[in-house]
């Protein structure tokens, strides 16, 4: 019963992490770029949140309606103004820069926030949850990450295939150059997808914090989550990383039944595991989609 | 420019005297000179005060990190953000020697050596990657080293243990001994690097950092070179792991298997300059200046290296050094040729096929083997054959 637990719960906490790869792979897809800040953005979006429900005394489950449109507008400029000056010199420019921006927000957080773990308040919601049999429960917060990861991931999903902009989008991912020659401007749509992809990280942050508490260096470990999320579920596949992520989240709670610690290595392992065996991951695709 | 390939092709077919020589002027003076430095630097002790000496054993950390890992990203454009790997690892063999009964720094040797060796089976897994992917898979291969370590009690868990076998050194001895160490860890650090980028597999680096697909399609060895380099740097990182553990004079997790430690190495080296031996010593110096000076503001030292070393990133690529030589043509470490009289080299055995291979191909692009018009690079490395670029002119 413990394991069917455990199983359920993985699947559940899942959810999360697929929310937390979706911007990561839509970054990767779209313009190859890997934002090694990602983990840190999510981590500045509940520092965000804090200063933001200090202020106004919004209640916390609603405060990614201030957050969410900040992170957005942020990720186009950052991208138009910042990133895409690294994009023209190199991959290798890329990596270095948002590494760099990773420790730099780590140790501004740092100096504005103190090291303190930190989580947003959202009352009594947190420990909530639907009882199922004695030994199963499934808590209401869970159940709300995941449905709001296939909500995201869908919509993500839906953009890209449905809409005028998301197929350029596409088009500019396939092949720049030809997209170009049709009239694609692709320094916008880079930045719309950067948009897209800063949202849903500051989605996924706002969700962390209410789950658990984080301190200013919690960003790199959910980095290394979400690529690996994105990595399982095979590059450029959406749904591949809500997988990619349930994955993980069932390595995490089993792992968990044998010690705590093991539950911290154990997606590590299977990460490596699927890097080894299939670098593409479990279901690669070609393109975004 | 295209006549140049021609007349590569319409050599005479005497043969005048030629020479081809490592080094102009300046390459001796800078060896004599870092000979002296380094003397001078292992006397210290006997002079200076005992912090400064402690400050130095931090700055020599650096500085042999920074070049180990410029050694990776700058020749062969492994981006590794998982070095912290083995300097763990080199911080834990001389703990767990040590707690076995050997003397700490006998335990070094052992500690290199053994990083070395682990590299090996890491390298098959990590260089299936590239890129972003080679990036993340070090990074997580060294977060599963730590959670691994700290399983250990007997090692000290997640929250470290003492070094024991440090106590009957004496606290000035024991730094004195150890400042040593440390010197000489980033002495045999930098000359192995200026010595692997002399040798033939160094024309192979040097040829893949300017572009690595040229590189392969000559024929070159490009993954032995980058296998080699990853132990290399394993090595070096290693060894700075080990005076870390006798220096700090414990061992914990969270410190030897930081990712901190590669945003040093990353900051030094764009500042200082990527993909020369001279940039990581300068940017580690750099680094280490503002840090020691920012010391009373908590963390803004790293906020403020962060951000210059991600602007030089994007606009400075060639760091404090590169600005400096495009300014002043000196090279402390002569890595290429200097072709003294022209016609010829064709039959110059010290110049590998590959190296003519780059020759052509840069005559044809114009002489300017890395892009930089003006400059006299023509033969795959930092610093080379001004004989080359000259003689073209004059054929002309």
């Amino acid at each position: 019963m413990n394991v069917l637990n455990a199983i359920i719960q993985g699947l559940l906490l899942g959810g999360l992490f697929a929310l937390f790869a979706c911007g990561l792979s839509l970054m990767f897809g779209v313009m190859e770029v890997i934002n090694l800040a990602h983990g840190d953005i999510a981590v500045a979006a509940v520092y965000l949140a804090l200063s933001v429900m200090a202020v106004t005394h919004i209640p916390g489950i609603w405060v990614f309606v201030i957050v969410v449109p900040i992170f957005v507008v942020g990720g186009y400029f950052g991208q138009r103004l910042f990133l895409q000056r690294s994009l023209d010199s190199g991959p290798i420019t890329t990596l270095l820069v948002t590494f760099g921006l990773s420790v730099v927000l780590q140790n501004v957080l740092l100096e504005v926030y103190s090291a303190n773990s930190q989580s947003v308040n959202i009352g009594s919601l947190v420990s909530g949850s639907v009882q199922i049999s004695s030994q199963i429960e499934l808590p209401y917060l869970s159940m709300i990450f995941l449905g709001t990861a296939v909500v995201a991931l869908g919509a993500v999903n839906l953009f890209l295939s449905r809409t005028a902009t998301g197929r350029m989008v596409r088009a500019v991912a396939d092949d720049r150059e030809a997209a170009q020659l049709v009239g694609a401007d692709y320094r916008h749509l880079f930045g719309i997808a950067a948009a897209l992809a800063a949202g849903t990280v500051a989605l996924a942050g706002l969700a962390l914090g209410m789950y658990t508490s984080i301190s200013p260096s919690s960003g790199p470990s959910y980095l290394l989550y979400g690529f690996a999320a994105v990595v399982i579920g095979g590059l450029g596949s959406l749904w591949g990383t809500l997988i990619g992520g349930m994955v993980l989240g069932l390595a995490t709670t089993l792992g968990s039944l044998v010690d705590p610690d093991f539950g911290a290595m154990l997606p590590y392992l299977v990460f490596l595991a699927v890097l080894a065996v299939r670098p593409r991951g479990l279901f690669p695709k070609r393109a975004l989609v | 420019m295209n006549g140049a390939t021609l007349t590569l092709e319409a050599l005479p077919a005497r043969q005048p005297a030629i020479v081809v020589t490592r080094s102009r002027r300046p390459a001796t003076w800078a060896g004599a000179l870092c000979s002296a430095g380094i003397a001078v630097l292992a006397l210290l002790p006997y002079i200076a005060s005992q912090g400064f000496i402690s400050d130095l054993v931090n700055l020599m950390i650096l500085v042999c990190v920074a070049t180990m890992w410029n050694a990776l990203a700058g020749y062969v454009g492994l981006v590794s953000v998982g070095q912290q790997l083995y300097i763990g690892a080199g911080a834990y063999t001389v703990l767990y020697l040590a707690q076995h009964g050997w003397e700490p720094f006998s335990t070094v040797p052992v500690a290199i050596v053994g990083a070395a060796v682990l590299a090996i089976p890491a390298s098959f897994l990590v260089f299936r990657l590239s890129g972003a992917y080679f990036a993340i898979a070090t990074w997580v291969l060294a977060q599963v080293a730590a959670l691994f370590v700290a399983r250990f009690g007997s090692l000290g868990g997640g929250t470290g243990t003492a070094v024991p076998g440090l106590d009957g050194f004496g606290a000035s001895n024991l730094l004195r001994d150890y400042y040593w160490l440390s010197l000489g860890i980033t002495v045999l650090s930098v000359l192995g690097v200026y010595l692997l980028l002399r040798s033939r597999l160094g024309l192979v680096l040097t040829a893949v950092r300017d572009n690595e697909v040229g590189a392969r399609s000559v024929g070159s060895r490009v993954m032995i070179a980058k296998r080699v380099v990853y132990l290399l740097a394993a090595a070096g990182c290693a060894g700075a792991g080990c005076v870390l553990a006798i220096s700090q004079l414990e061992v914990e997790p969270g410190n030897v298997f930081n990712v901190q430690w590669t945003a040093y190495m990353i900051f030094a080296v764009l500042i200082g300059g990527f993909g020369t031996i001279e940039g990581p010593v300068i940017g580690a110096v750099v680094f280490f200046v503002l840090q020691q000076t920012l010391a009373n503001y908590d963390v803004w030292y790293l906020i403020v290296l962060g951000s210059v070393a991600m602007l030089m990133a994007i606009w400075a690529r060639q760091g404090l050094w590169g600005l400096l030589i495009s300014k002043v043509p000196v090279h402390l470490f002569p890595v290429g040729y200097y072709v003294h009289n022209q016609p010829g080299i064709r039959e110059r055995q010290g110049l590998s096929r590959l190296v003519l291979g780059r020759v052509v191909q840069s005559r044809n692009r114009g002489g300017h083997a890395n892009g930089k018009p003006g400059t006299e690079r023509a033969i795959s490395s930092n610093h080379t054959t001004t004989g080359i670029a000259g003689e073209t002119k004059e054929d002309r």
